[in-house]
């Protein structure tokens, strides 16, 4: 396979760039081999049944952008959140840009991956935490071990609040004819600490891009994170999410994301609940049409006692798009008083539109409650009925009823500006404006 | 006494297999292996014609270059295919005319099963079709049957007789190509049931077989097929038990049913091979490829109670091709010691307005592991169809697993499809309950696991009903009342 062999082939490249004496060198040669073992999932693969990544993969992608672009904020402005203060960790094709950022180190690090992995101060935390929790055995995950230099570290240390949330921002300005991307972050929250995350990757232009990212969270005692990924991406561009979550006790980790957009969306959220008492919520919400793909692949182990998971995926399809949802319990021999719910709810607005939709468990214990449920249906002709026999016109009604439908997702959105941006997403989406707010 | 949780859970690790005996009779049986030449040999042996022969060595071939699948949930040391043999029937060939001339032994076996074919004959009408060690080896009431035109035999009778029909519908639903344990089967089935019910007329009594492996290390490889031509009804009947054997044998059978327009089969087993010992050894594998085909306005309802075998792997499938068609899945699986289970269904719509359910409970004690593995698939076509699935598990005890691993895939907006899953143990505060209203615990555990699974035993017919809870309660002693 052709960009397999440019990957191989870059690797050596890059490492000219970088200090191949270090600790993390080491990790990046063997995930390179891994990758090189492994090569790029395909569909025999029970995890990348109903997912192709053959299209994407053809392209004849740049691995590394070479020229750094500098791109204005006025007209990148759409993309941040409206009218609040926050901090922010911006790329540009792959760069960091600190004319759009806004970092700190006041007592805590908000910064990026290459400033972690080259300094001596950060040593310690890369030593114990970067590449702890991903598996071996994930191709993608490994391509980006290798290829790991860039993206957001965040380290907050004991007890610290963050008042201001944190946006990372991943652009794409086309000065490649195909860009490949691989951001790496690295969270770490330490005990009885909260933090709130946004992350988006947006293109600014119509060239191919494909990003496959790896977050790697660390939520220490009793620390709270709420994480929302914004997908909103143009049709040129796709994305691989990987995102492990390592949480120890009293701790909450909620990761809402947002899929409207891209040509394939592939998120792989991991939750590994290393001690008991954990909370564990995963939210989703998927508006897609135009031949797009979004595939949802969780997975929440259960290794301890007394620990809750939560996963409420909604998804809305139409126009030939795909929707995947594979969501996996395991649940642990030890793991007693465990519950877990899982619940996925789909829509179909047309013919051409299919959905595959596997909720699975695993379960090991006995004293635990676990459920999942799953449905595939339309919107309630009814309900649609009511609204238009009180003077409601059908899309509004359409739309009132889609709200609905999305409204368990949206309303544990914490951040009153990113809920009226993502309600503005979503009213574009539809195409009509509801002059009231939910 | 107060009868616990925990003393259920000890009684069901010790529960031995209760119908294990060999009976010894002197069988016919091929020196072990399999190649062209054994094919070729089963089939002369059945007097079978040329295009049969020419069908399995088709099998035959295709299965070499198969691969044993290895995706279910379930872990054993794969068989040695060159180490069984592929035929065995009761020595005397000879077809019985009266039960007198029934090998003594045999009857005795009958008796120890609780099916004697005397008590079978007399009971409710009833006709069975005994299968020993692959061939058939009694039928009764066959004359009452063939008055309404209906025609149940064996299936190797039928090749002879009625060669048409099984020309045109064997391997019509299940291709000989179509997994590695159907190829196995189509090239060696030994013998197996066929029924034929002509348009329009309704079965007035339940069609039933027994099956049983008895020869040690042999391998039994059923071939079933019913037919329900247009317009008619159909009740069909599959129960087994094998006695204790240590050597692990294999069981990979193949049943096809075919719904024609108006038609409507029902179809329950009670399965009960030997499932190994409690440190689980021995026992059998039981790899089965049930499916039917659904004409227009046709029903399939497939009912199982499976307690026996070391390793499960059966997915009782329907098509629903023919518009306004209905499929239907009913079952319990129960597993004990070392059992693994992996079972469910596949419902694949095609036709307009086809409707399906499905109701799964499964029950894991001991170290044992249950799964359910289902597909739901919607095709775009299938218009304004409709699924609902719900599948239960009860875990007794943290040494035993359950599993689920539901398929959806949705082509179109008008179809609704519901899943839900649970899993929980039998809970203090539900016996709790019981016992405030007088009731103690073991019938509170009685209780509890006969409302669990009572929707699927509602759903078997009368006559099987009985033996289903008779084997429940094998399974599940001293829970059941």
């Amino acid at each position: 396979m052709q960009l397999t062999e440019k990957i191989l082939s870059s690797f050596l490249a890059f490492e000219l760039d970088i200090d191949i004496n270090s600790y993390v060198h080491n990790l990046r040669t063997d995930a390179i081999k891994n990758f090189e073992k492994l090569g790029f999932p395909n569909r025999k693969l029970e995890n990348w049944k109903y997912t192709s990544l053959n299209q994407i993969i053809k392209e004849d992608y740049t691995v590394f952008s070479k020229k750094k672009n500098v791109i204005e904020f006025k007209k990148v402005k759409d993309y941040f959140i409206d009218n609040i203060e926050s901090y922010k960790i911006v790329f540009v094709d792959g760069y960091y840009d600190p004319f759009l950022s806004q970092t700190s180190h006041d007592g805590l690090d908000i910064c990026i991956m290459s400033a972690a992995l080259s300094k001596a101060k950060y040593s310690k935390h890369i030593n114990k935490y970067f590449n702890k929790s991903v598996p071996s055995e994930d191709s993608l995950t490994s391509l980006n071990t290798a290829f790991s230099k860039e993206g957001a570290y965040i380290h907050l240390p004991k007890n610290t609040i963050l008042e201001k949330p944190i946006e990372i921002i991943h652009f794409s300005t086309g000065n490649e004819a195909a860009l490949m991307l691989q951001p790496r972050n690295l969270i770490i929250i330490e005990e009885n600490s909260e933090v709130e995350i946004i992350e988006t990757h947006q293109s600014l232009t119509i060239n191919s891009v494909f990003t496959n990212s790896v977050s790697e969270i660390f939520a220490l005692k009793n620390s709270k994170v709420d994480y929302y990924k914004i997908q909103n991406d143009v049709i040129s561009s796709s994305l691989v999410d990987n995102t492990y979550i390592t949480q120890k006790r009293d701790s909450d980790v909620r990761v809402h994301t947002f899929s409207f957009g891209g040509k394939l969306t592939r998120n792989n959220l991991n939750f590994f609940q290393t001690t008991p008492s954990i909370n564990s919520t995963m939210k989703g919400l998927t508006i897609i049409d135009y031949n797009q793909l979004v595939d949802h692949h969780t997975l929440v182990h259960h290794s301890n006692p007394n620990c809750e998971s939560h996963q409420d995926y909604k998804g809305i399809y139409s126009g030939k798009s795909t929707g995947v949802f594979n969501g996996k319990i395991i649940v642990d021999k030890i793991a007693q008083k465990t519950n877990a719910f899982q619940q996925n709810n789909n829509i179909l607005l047309d013919d051409t539109s299919t959905i595959n939709s596997k909720p699975q468990l695993e379960i090991f214990a006995d004293d635990v409650k676990c459920s999942h449920g799953c449905t595939i249906g339309q919107l309630d002709q009814d309900a649609l009925f009511y609204l238009r026999a009180r003077g409601i016109p059908k899309k509004e009604a359409k739309a009132l009823l889609t709200y609905g439908f999305a409204n368990n997702v949206l309303e544990s959105v914490k951040i009153p500006e990113l809920k009226i941006k993502i309600k503005n997403t979503i009213a574009k989406k539809l195409g009509v404006s509801l002059g009231f707010d939910l | 006494m107060a009868y616990t949780e925990e003393e259920l859970k000890k009684e069901l690790e010790t529960q031995e297999y209760e119908y294990g005996f060999v009976t010894e009779i002197d069988a016919d049986t091929f020196s072990k292996g399999l190649s062209e030449k054994v094919v070729r040999a089963i089939s002369k042996r059945k007097e079978e014609p040329n295009w049969m022969t020419e069908w399995r060595l088709t099998a035959y071939r295709a299965w070499k270059k198969m691969k044993e699948p290895d995706w279910a949930n379930v872990k054993y040391a794969k068989p040695d295919f060159q180490e069984i043999s592929y035929y065995s029937a009761p020595k005397s060939k000879d077809k019985y005319e009266s039960l007198d001339e029934v090998d003594p032994e045999l009857l005795k076996t009958f008796e120890k099963l609780g099916i004697s074919v005397n008590e079978q004959k007399k009971l409710a009408g009833v006709a069975v079709d005994i299968v020993v060690d692959s061939v058939s080896v009694a039928t009764t009431f066959r004359d009452t049957l063939s008055k309404k035109g209906i025609i149940f035999c064996s299936i190797s009778d039928a090749i002879r007789e009625y060669p048409e029909l099984v020309k045109k519908y064997i391997g019509s639903v299940i291709p000989r190509k179509d997994n590695f344990y159907s190829a196995l089967n189509s090239a060696v089935f030994s013998d197996g049931s066929f029924c034929y019910i002509p348009k329009g007329v309704r079965c007035p009594m339940e069609l039933s077989t027994y099956f049983r492996i008895n020869e040690a290390g042999t391998g039994q490889f059923e071939r079933t097929l019913v037919i329900a031509d247009k317009g008619s009804y159909v009740s069909y009947l599959e129960g087994c038990t094998a006695p204790s054997r240590d050597e692990n044998q294999l069981h990979a059978a193949v049943v096809e049913l075919i719904a024609l327009d108006d038609a409507e089969i029902k179809y329950s087993t009670v399965q009960n091979w030997y499932p190994g010992n409690k440190n689980g050894k021995g026992g059998v594998y039981n790899f089965v490829t049930k499916r039917g085909i659904c004409h227009e306005n046709s029903k399939i309802s497939w009912t199982q109670v499976e307690t026996g075998s070391a390793v499960t792997w059966k997915y009782p499938s329907c098509i629903l091709k023919g518009d306004n068609s209905i499929g239907e899945f009913y079952s319990i699986a129960v597993t004990n010691n070392y059992q693994q289970a992996d079972t469910g269904t596949k419902m694949i719509h095609i036709g307009k307005n086809t409707k399906s359910t499905i109701i799964s409970k499964g029950i894991s004690a001991g170290k044992s592991q249950n799964s359910y593995r289902g597909l739901v698939q919607i095709n775009s076509n299938a218009k304004n169809s409709r699924n609902f699935s719900q599948c239960d598990s009860l875990l007794m005890g943290n040494k035993c697993g359950a599993h689920t691993f539901p398929y959806i895939e949705a082509k179109n907006n008008s179809s609704i499809i519901e899943h839900e899953a649970s899993t929980s143990k039998i809970g203090e505060d539900q016996i709790f309950y019981c016992n405030q209203r007088g009731i103690d615990t073991e019938k509170a555990i009685a209780l509890i696991v006969n409302g669990f699974s009572k929707e699927v035993l509602n759903k078997l017919p009368m006559e099987f009903a009985v033996e289903a809870q008779k084997l429940l309660e094998i399974s599940l002693e001293g829970s059941v009342g």
